[in-house]
């Protein structure tokens, strides 16, 4: 649209005046802190409180992507994700395949699968939390000595906080298949039962195909959602055991640096870095995975 | 090869009966068209027989023996449904192959047949392509020929032209009738287009609700139809339907005399007569004209008569044609003239 008429212009100064609030409150709390996070990122922090920050330029950011924290942070996120993703998308899937038939009473399982999606995390910490308790969690119920326990245990650690984000990732993940099967075509499905198809085949050469739109848009948004696990962690692990680099999730790293470790110009670098893997990976997703993506009306 | 046969079939859901109480049997390697307005049912009793839905009463056979419980992979029946139901993420190929594959059918042969499949349906210059970028009529020749690689004994199509444009309609129709005179595989036809049934099945059956109206080949049909529904519903326009009455020995609409009952016992009756059994003269029926509709080839006429009713005259090239509001008379050629029972609408067949 091409402004040129002084009613255009009046059009215009209109729908900026009525944008103006939202612009507002986006400009305070997301705009000023996203570029004022790339400044922080320049300066050092002060060996001691008190003293101004200085301007050190990018040498920050080379220690800190250096630094084996850094490293081990990012392995762990990784390790995180791969873990939280596939593993939500499957359980979603198969959850909403088994309560897509039309039996009587399904809608009440359907509730029961999708709660976890408004069940708030620190909750689900919690409930996790005395599941997985050395003493009166699950384990021990069952005759098994947990040693050390499963939350200290650094083989057990990550998993297990990936566990609490599987199954609150698993309500959404539902949903978002449970929608996915309801817009499939069923004239395809019926032809494919008339043309021979078994269970497997079905699912695998048909059902998957016909709904890969639903399952890329899962993995995108599974992927920022692990991203973005905090609060089990910060509940479970917690900075009781700050000592633990296993389960410093990239999001966990910046809020230690922070809080712990009171150096903002660090959980800047960090924050970047994760806005940056995200901004990549989101962008290598929606290249190179739609292109493979079958639309059914293409 | 084998017929299919419903025994008293019904489907019911919930409140609706969408079939009801059916009996009809296909002959082996007949052509049968499932004609009827939308929502009587032709699609339910099509999906019965591909185990696409359960029969709530009565039992569907093919090839002679009860199918009720086999499921629809085993039945050997393929269907053709009216959004093709392509394969959407496969090639051309892929789709024809699909059901062969299932059968594990080894490769060679695969090809051989798709190949066949696709050359019988002029696909073969497709065959690389997604459905995605076919036409409508290339999508319905992929649905027909992923149909036909299979070599199954019956063909199960449900309103396949509907989709097409009025030209593609035409060509099709006679490429999905040459096909099946050519393979001889019993096909259950279903449309709602009274020209697709008249032009391609060796019989029709007409539904209504739910219920079998009448079955018989095209010409019985329309010369002599068993309801009042079955000669509305054929012919475009259908048949004139005029409250009449016989009366010592003469039949009456009105005042006018329009033929000899015979037949029918004195007392209120339905008449009917096609459109092209009527012309207009100086003398019979009187009506006023409230519409002229201009075919070219063929104009009809369409008179309001003393009782309101609607009749409509087709005239040829030549005929004279009537203005708006023209007081005419209508002759209706007394040998072409259908009595029905005015209440239930079926044929009173005249003595002979
Ligand atoms: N799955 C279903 N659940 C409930 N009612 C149904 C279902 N399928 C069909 N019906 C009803 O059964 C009746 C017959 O439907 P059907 O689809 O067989 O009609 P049709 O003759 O194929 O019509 P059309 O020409 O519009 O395709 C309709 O009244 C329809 O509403
Ligand atoms: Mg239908």
């Amino acid at each position: 649209m091409k402004g040129g008429s002084p009613r255009r212009y009046r059009e215009w100064g209109l729908a900026y005046l009525m944008l103006l609030p939202a612009l507002v409150v986006f400009a305070v709390f997301t705009f000023y802190p996203f570029a004022r996070n790339f400044k922080l990122a320049l300066y050092q922090n002060p060996p001691f409180p008190g003293l101004p920050s200085r301007y050190v330029g990018l040498h920050q950011v080379g220690t800190v992507l250096s630094s084996t924290s850094f490293h081990q942070s990012l392995v762990s996120t990784f390790f995180y994700v791969l873990m939280v993703v596939p593993t939500g998308l499957l359980g979603g899937l198969l959850l909403a395949l088994a309560a897509h038939k039309a039996i009587r009473g399904m809608s009440i399982f359907r509730t029961v699968f999708s709660s976890t999606v408004v069940t708030s995390v620190a909750v689900a910490a919690v409930v996790f939390g005395t599941l997985m308790d050395p003493v009166v969690g699950l384990l021990p119920w069952l005759g098994i000595d947990p040693h050390p326990a499963i939350l200290q245990n650094p083989t057990w650690a990550l998993p297990a906080v990936a566990l609490i984000a599987v199954w609150q990732f698993l309500g959404l993940s539902f949903i978002i298949m449970t929608a996915g099967l309801q817009s499939l075509p069923d004239e395809v499905l019926e032809a494919a039962r008339l043309d021979g198809a078994g269970t497997w085949t079905m699912f695998w050469r048909v059902t998957v195909p016909l709904l890969s739109p639903t399952l890329f848009f899962g993995l995108v948004v599974g992927t920022i959602y692990a991203f973005q696990s905090f609060g089990q962690i910060d509940i479970l692990i917690g900075p009781q055991n700050s000592g633990f680099t296993h389960t410093n999730v990239l999001l966990y790293a910046v809020y230690q640096a922070l809080s712990i470790q009171n150096d903002p110009g660090m959980a800047a670098v960090l924050s970047i870095v994760l806005f940056v893997i995200l901004l990549v990976f989101t962008l290598i997703q929606l290249r190179f995975l739609e292109r493979r993506v079958t639309y059914a009306n293409a | 090869m084998a017929g299919v046969s419903f025994q008293r079939v019904s489907k019911r859901f919930d409140e609706t009966a969408a079939v009801d109480d059916l009996t009809l049997d296909v002959h082996d390697g007949e052509l049968l068209v499932l004609l009827g307005p939308s929502g009587c049912g032709k699609t339910t009793a099509l999906r019965m027989v591909a185990g696409l839905e359960d029969p709530t009463h009565g039992d569907v056979s093919i090839g002679g023996s009860v199918v009720n419980n086999v499921e629809p992979k085993d039945r050997d029946v393929a269907m053709v449904f009216q959004s093709y139901a392509l394969y959407p993420h496969m090639t051309i190929r892929r789709n024809i192959e699909f059901p062969l594959r299932q059968q594990r059918v080894s490769a060679e042969e695969r090809t051989r047949r798709s190949d066949e499949a696709a050359a019988t349906l002029g696909l073969t210059e497709l065959l690389e392509r997604k459905p995605g970028q076919l036409s409508g009529g290339q999508r319905q020749r992929v649905a027909l020929a992923r149909a036909i690689v299979r070599d199954p004994q019956v063909f199960l199509m449900d309103e396949p032209l509907s989709n097409l444009d009025a030209t593609l309609r035409i060509q099709t129709r006679a490429d999905i009738v040459a096909l099946q005179r050519r393979l001889g595989t019993t096909t259950l036809y279903v449309t709602h287009d009274q020209v697709e049934a008249m032009t391609m099945g060796h019989r029709i059956a007409v539904m209504r609700d739910g219920r079998l109206q009448q079955v018989a080949a095209p010409q019985e049909l329309y010369e002599r139809p068993a309801t009042t529904f079955v000669a509305s519903f054929l012919g475009s326009p259908g048949m004139n339907l005029v409250p009449a009455s016989a009366s010592g020995g003469e039949l009456r609409i009105g005042d006018a005399v329009v033929g000899a009952a015979s037949g029918s016992s004195d007392g209120p009756l339905t008449l009917g007569f096609r459109p092209e059994s009527a012309h207009l003269d100086v003398e019979g029926l009187n009506a006023e004209v409230v519409l002229v509709e201009q075919l070219g080839a063929e104009t009809h006429v369409i008179c309001k008569i003393g009782d309101g009713t609607k009749v409509v005259v087709r005239q040829g090239r030549d005929a004279v044609r009537p203005d708006l509001g023209d007081h005419v008379a209508i002759v209706v050629d007394a040998n072409s003239l259908h009595t029905f029972d005015p209440t239930s609408g079926v044929r009173i067949e005249p003595a002979q």
